[in-house]
């Protein structure tokens, strides 16, 4: 298990790669499933130019240990990677990535998705976005992972 | 006894200060924590409080040495409680 907070931009592909090849994992897993988030330039019918990631330092990492322990818990994970961005971000760069290899997809499949989802609930960040207006607004409600129609 | 106290985000800046420091000898609940630290502002209703680091409730006593934290529902919305 690897998480990771950091507050420059980072390439979810090149660290995916990186810690499968250091992981020694190799023959074991037979499902890789792979979440990237990034940011959106719009939020709530308006433009956002840019966002600023705030975290409780500590706590954050304590949060999501507990939330991949309990993955891993429920599903037979063979290991898993989480990054998080915090700090100042643009649109199109990721802010999370979550990766889970297994021996079945539908354990890697289940698992990624609680991990996202408790991470949303649990985890201590708060967003504030900066319009293209240039006002700044802190995020004050989740969406539910569907687009609105 | 001596007790950190810590804000976050737009608590924080609600509040313009991200930390206090609590001295006294008696023994007090999350919720009094508030009152003393913050006379200048009602306990918001979506109000989130830890206790060194782990999601505490308002009744939960703090012992010396403890880092409480208050702040807003995070990433938005769903409150873990």
């Amino acid at each position: 298990m690897a998480i990771k907070i950091v507050d420059e931009v980072f390439d979810p592909w090149l660290e995916i790669q990186s810690y499968q090849n250091t992981a020694a994992m190799t023959d074991q897993f037979g499902a890789t499933c792979i979440f990237i988030g990034t940011m959106r330039d719009f939020n709530e019918g308006d433009h956002v130019k840019g966002m600023s990631l705030e975290h409780y330092p500590g706590m954050t990492e304590r949060q999501l240990e507990k939330i991949v322990v309990e993955a891993q818990s429920r599903w037979p994970i063979i290991d898993t990677l989480l990054i998080h961005r915090v700090g100042d971000i643009s649109p199109n760069e990721p802010i999370v990535l979550v990766a889970i290899w297994s021996s079945h997809r539908g354990d890697a499949y289940d698992a990624n998705r609680f991990i996202m989802e408790a991470l949303k609930s649990r985890a201590p960040f708060w967003k504030k976005e900066v319009l293209t207006s240039e006002l700044e607004r802190w995020v004050l409600k989740n969406t539910d992972g569907y687009k609105v129609n | 006894m001596s007790i950190k106290v810590r804000y976050f985000a737009s608590l924080k800046e609600k509040l313009g200060r991200s930390e206090d420091t609590r001295i006294g000898s008696e023994v007090v609940s999350v919720r009094q924590l508030w009152r003393d630290c913050v006379p200048e502002l009602s306990m918001p209703a979506n109000l989130l409080a830890a206790v060194n680091m782990e999601y505490a409730d308002l009744d939960t006593v703090v012992n010396d040495g403890d880092e409480v934290a208050f702040f807003p529902p995070i990433t938005g919305g769903q409150a873990w409680r």
